[in-house]
């Protein structure tokens, strides 16, 4: 099953390679990391997601819990969060396609941020369904460049 | 004041408490080296940097203190890692303090450079490479509190050369301030009276005690547990003299190697009372059907060590010693006379002996090294058959008085640890049980020995092989020795002559007495060269992949 992770961690150097030690050194698959900065500059937060069942999440949070350098980690899962991913994609685009496409940009609310003779780059946000949804349909015009940031979670509510 | 990286190096570690430290100097060390020359701290020069890296642990580990080991950057510090690993894998504080390139030499593939954070991340509790010497206070002050607070491990600190040359404004930090590192200290009370619950209902408890027990300071806790409550005790190989061997209750080791009477405890019992243990694959053998009828309490200071192996019904996160004097408050006196019964028909039945033949059996040097220290030395053991033969013959009754690399298993530890030891416990007598493999290992710190005027003793268990390597050949691998023979090994008596310490053969089982009483009458490193029966076999043995109530051999 996939898990979203949330971790508080110290912004210093060192930081992210423990944690990226850990995964390899403890045999945990990562589906994605994405990490980033808080309000805080001393303190970086990061979304992690991994395919796993019960028992190895638990030695995930943990292991991660234990790191020095780690201050928070939460695990999402089956609470009400709301998770986002950004994906740039460069789309194969010929005359007689290009209205296609840009017919399947507006239905997905994604946005064209780059238009050359044979292709147009796309930014789209979303949640995992959205941006998988999206990448089928273009993928029949041919894709050739894609880049996604990688899921990033926050908790609903006050908190 | 003003003081430089190297000054405050030296300095923090006089305020921490560091009177001895062990380690090898090099290019990228040469300003701390310089502060140290006169400094009020004793230096112990060793021969190779792994060789620090096992004294900085068996220092710790015989004295409770923090260890610590220096050596220089590149191949120094890489030389470090072994023992630092052996370190982490055993729970032993140690720091580690490396020298590193200029700063702005890092990266460039510079003369002795390595990415020594790098290379130690997954083997140290943490580490840090200090890249302004403004923070390397701050840092010493942390690295000496995360290795001895907690779960203990290894820290390393890598300090580029210009760090320790420039100066900064310094004053000693009181206090740690880390948001992120509180270890639980105390377990929860619920969980523990939970804990005493499930004692009175349970019909065959029994306590698998761990080296938490020893590194917590816990014995006198565990010993009132088990003797309040009445519960038959075994322990790992780190945690033997955490519970006194001679004591009724106790089942001595358990395990692959254990006895007999602990496996078949174990396996049978309702309760499994788990404290400052990990449930290693060495002592639960066959997961899957390891103590089907047991209710689990695992009591242990690191929450990432509970629920890891086998599942657990009362976990309890806390200090050993602050949650058994917790628990001793709330649990009764236990009967559990039908299981009491049980264990002693075992005992009775399946002593651990081995089959004395009248020729020199290394069981029998154990035994005999036991009784002429009256079991109060403190023993080191090198890696594979020595290893478990000096846990099964000689009787723990204190903690702190068997070291011992359970974890990673390293060869080539017990010297060097003991020498360690010895150094920290100069009144005790040290004795490192080795085999003729391990012993080679690091057979140079004979110097270091012999130089310092170290008095430890060492026991080769003499037989021409890597012993349970070659054992494991008999047994599953149609007796096909594929280089396991040592034969035409060195004149140990010699080496040791050579190194300046004193080398003893013995031949005989006759000889054995007399070799041992004259090691400890002499005030030197001293090396007994016992010859012993060549293919000797650690019995009793769970084979891999079994349940470990499938034990083989050791049969009276």
């Amino acid at each position: 099953m996939k898990h979203t992770i949330s971790a508080l961690v110290e912004n210093r150097s060192g930081v992210l390679a423990h944690i990226s030690t850990l995964f390899s050194a403890r045999g945990f698959n990562i589906d994605s990391l994405a990490v980033g900065e808080t309000d805080d500059p001393a303190v970086s937060k990061m979304t992690i997601v991994l395919d796993a069942d019960e028992r190895i999440l638990e030695q995930v949070v943990k292991q991660l819990r234990k790191l020095i350098d780690v201050i928070k980690v939460q695990d999402l899962t089956g609470q009400n969060f709301i998770d986002r991913e950004l994906v740039l994609v460069k789309i194969n685009a010929t005359p007689a396609t290009r209205s296609e496409i840009m017919q399947t940009v507006d239905i997905f609310r994604a946005k064209i941020v780059d238009a050359k003779p044979r292709s147009l780059t796309v930014e789209l946000t979303g949640d995992a369904d959205k941006i998988n949804g999206f990448l089928e349909l273009v993928g029949e015009f041919g894709i050739k460049d894609i880049v996604r940031t990688g899921k990033i979670a926050m908790a609903r509510g006050n908190k | 004041m003003k003081k430089t990286g190297a000054q405050i190096v030296i300095d923090a570690m006089l305020k921490e408490g560091v009177d001895t430290a062990f380690g090898i100097l090099g290019g990228a060390m040469l300003p701390v080296f310089d502060v140290l020359y006169d400094a009020p701290l004793r230096f112990i020069l060793t021969r190779h940097e792994q060789g620090a890296a096992h004294m900085a642990d068996g220092y710790a580990r015989a004295t409770g203190k923090v260890g610590v080991c220096m050596a220089t950057s590149g191949p120094g510090a890489t030389n470090l890692v072994t023992g630092i690993a052996t370190a982490n894998m055993d729970s032993v504080p140690i720091v580690a303090i490396t020298g590193q390139v200029f700063t702005t030499m890092i990266g460039n593939d510079a003369f002795q450079e390595a990415d020594v954070t790098g290379i130690t991340r997954p083997i140290t509790k943490h580490n840090y490479l200090v890249k302004d010497v403004k923070e390397l206070p701050r840092i010493m002050k942390e690295a000496f509190h995360i290795a001895r607070t907690g779960r203990p491990g290894p820290v390393l600190i890598d300090i580029p050369k210009d760090v320790q040359i420039a100066e900064t404004e310094y004053k000693y930090p009181k206090n740690v301030e880390m948001r992120t590192y509180k270890p639980t200290y105390s377990g929860h009370p619920q969980q523990i009276k939970r804990a005493a619950e499930a004692i009175h209902q349970a019909k065959k408890p029994i306590i698998y005690a761990g080296g938490g027990v020893i590194i917590s300071g816990a014995a006198k806790e565990l010993a009132e547990l088990a003797k309040k409550a009445n519960i038959p005790t075994a322990t790992t190989l780190l945690g033997l003299g955490g519970f006194p061997e001679t004591d009724r209750l106790s089942l001595g080791m358990l395990g692959m190697h254990g006895t007999r009477y602990a496996n078949y405890a174990i396996m049978e019992s309702d309760l499994i009372i788990a404290i400052g243990a990990r449930f290693d694959d060495r002592v639960t053998g066959k997961l899957d059907e390891f103590a089907p009828h047991a209710k689990i309490i695992h009591i242990d200071i690191d929450p990432s060590s509970i629920s890891k192996n086998v599942r657990v019904d009362i976990p309890i996160v806390g200090d050993v010693q602050n949650v058994l004097r917790e628990l001793n408050k709330l649990v009764r006196k236990g009967q559990y006379a039908p299981w009491h019964k049980k264990i002693r028909e075992w005992k009775r039945k399946f002593p651990l002996t081995y089959e004395d033949n009248g020729e020199l059996k290394p069981q029998f040097v154990v035994e005999e090294i036991y009784k002429a220290t009256r079991g109060e030395a403190i023993i080191c053991t090198e890696v594979g058959q020595n290893q478990m033969w000096a846990a099964q013959f000689y009787q723990y009754t204190k903690p702190r008085t068997l070291l011992s690399s359970g974890g990673l298993g390293t060869m080539g530890y017990g010297f060097p640890a003991a020498i360690g030891a010895q150094i920290g416990c100069p009144d005790r007598i040290v004795f490192d049980i080795a085999g003729d493999g391990s012993f080679q290992m690091n057979i140079q710190e004979l110097a270091t020995a012999a130089i310092n005027k170290v008095p430890v003793k060492v026991a080769i268990l003499n037989n021409g092989y890597l012993g349970m390597v070659r054992q494991w050949q008999e047994l599953f691998y149609k007796k096909r020795y594929s280089h396991t023979s040592l034969a035409g090994g060195p004149d140990f008596v010699k080496v040791a002559e050579a190194y300046g310490a004193v080398g003893i053969r013995v031949e005989k089982k006759g000889g054995v007495r007399p070799a041992i009483k004259k090691a400890l009458s002499i005030k030197k490193p001293v090396v007994i060269d016992f010859h012993v029966e060549l293919e000797e076999n650690v019995f009793p043995m769970v084979p891999a992949g079994k349940a470990v109530n499938q034990m083989i051999g050791g049969m009276a």
